[in-house]
């Protein structure tokens, strides 16, 4: 199979969660954005590790799956605090730095 | 050969829509749904390549940890479950301006750099990803990067927990 399958399959993903991150306004849906897009770089790094024979490519998927991991816990941490702050999880009401 | 191209393509086409899916449904627990149909077409495409371990810790970790967390997160911001307020923000078409255009960037880049190259399948891929030969790598080249990343977990730790602490 062509390795560029792989790596379309995997910049689509990465794209549509660009998309998410800037369009969504729940906090909790742009997370999901973010994990679409650490598993595009995920898909690739297989993907490179298939391709160059090398185990390393899966060393670091599973580096970025404990990074992924770590950061959804801080991130809907902050969400939540935000939610109890504000009373909403949008985050277009953290404004208030714009003077 | 081909039955491998046709599982991926299925593979591509689920994964493809239910991304879709995450980033335009209306109700937030069925955008959770959509990103579990998304990692586990990733786990498979993992086992399409040979890498069954990371295919399974990406099935434990992702589908098993992080899609529980986003649906305590979603219960705990009683986030809109009908689409009673508007869960997209009013820059969305240069959201779609923007991902179209990295999206051509990359597909240009990435046919112009690694196109009419092939993955070759065999006992060697075969190998390659067995759980043995993971963790040789794991503990053997990258074992600092382990204890760092065991720093890391335990710093994320403490911090959601003072994070969302009630005082």
């Amino acid at each position: 199979m062509e390795l560029n399958e792989f790596l379309i399959l995997a910049a689509f993903l990465f794209c549509t969660g660009i998309y998410g991150v800037l369009a969504r306004r729940n906090g909790v849906l742009v997370l999901m954005s973010v994990e679409l897009m650490l598993n595009a770089v995920n898909i690739n790094l297989v993907a490179f590790s298939a391709f160059t024979k090398n185990v390393s490519g899966q060393v670091f998927a599973l580096f970025v799956i404990t990074i992924a991991a770590a950061e959804v816990g801080v991130g809907l941490a902050i969400v939540l605090l935000i939610y109890r702050n504000l009373r909403s999880p949008d985050l277009d009401e953290i404004d208030q730095l714009k003077g | 050969m081909w039955e491998q191209q046709a599982a991926f393509s299925v593979l591509a086409l689920a994964m493809g829509s239910a991304a879709l899916g995450v980033v335009r449904s209306r109700n937030v627990v069925h955008a959770a749904l959509f990103l579990v149909v998304v990692l586990a077409g990733a786990a498979a495409i993992y086992i399409l390549l040979a890498a069954e371990f990371t295919a399974w810790v990406q099935v434990l970790i992702y589908i098993g940890a992080v899609v529980i967390l986003f649906l305590f997160g979603i219960m705990l911001t009683r986030a809109p479950m009908r689409g009673e307020s508007r869960l997209d923000n009013d820059q969305r078409w240069g959201a779609v301006v923007v991902s179209l255009f990295v999206l051509g960037v990359l597909v240009a880049l990435l046919v112009d750099a690694f196109g009419g190259q092939d993955i070759h399948f065999g006992h060697e891929l075969v190998n390659l990803g067995r759980t043995g030969n993971v963790g040789l790598s794991i503990f053997r080249t990258y074992v600092v990067p382990f204890e760092v990343v065991s720093m890391l977990l335990l710093a994320a730790l403490v911090g959601a927990v003072v994070l969302a602490r009630k005082d």
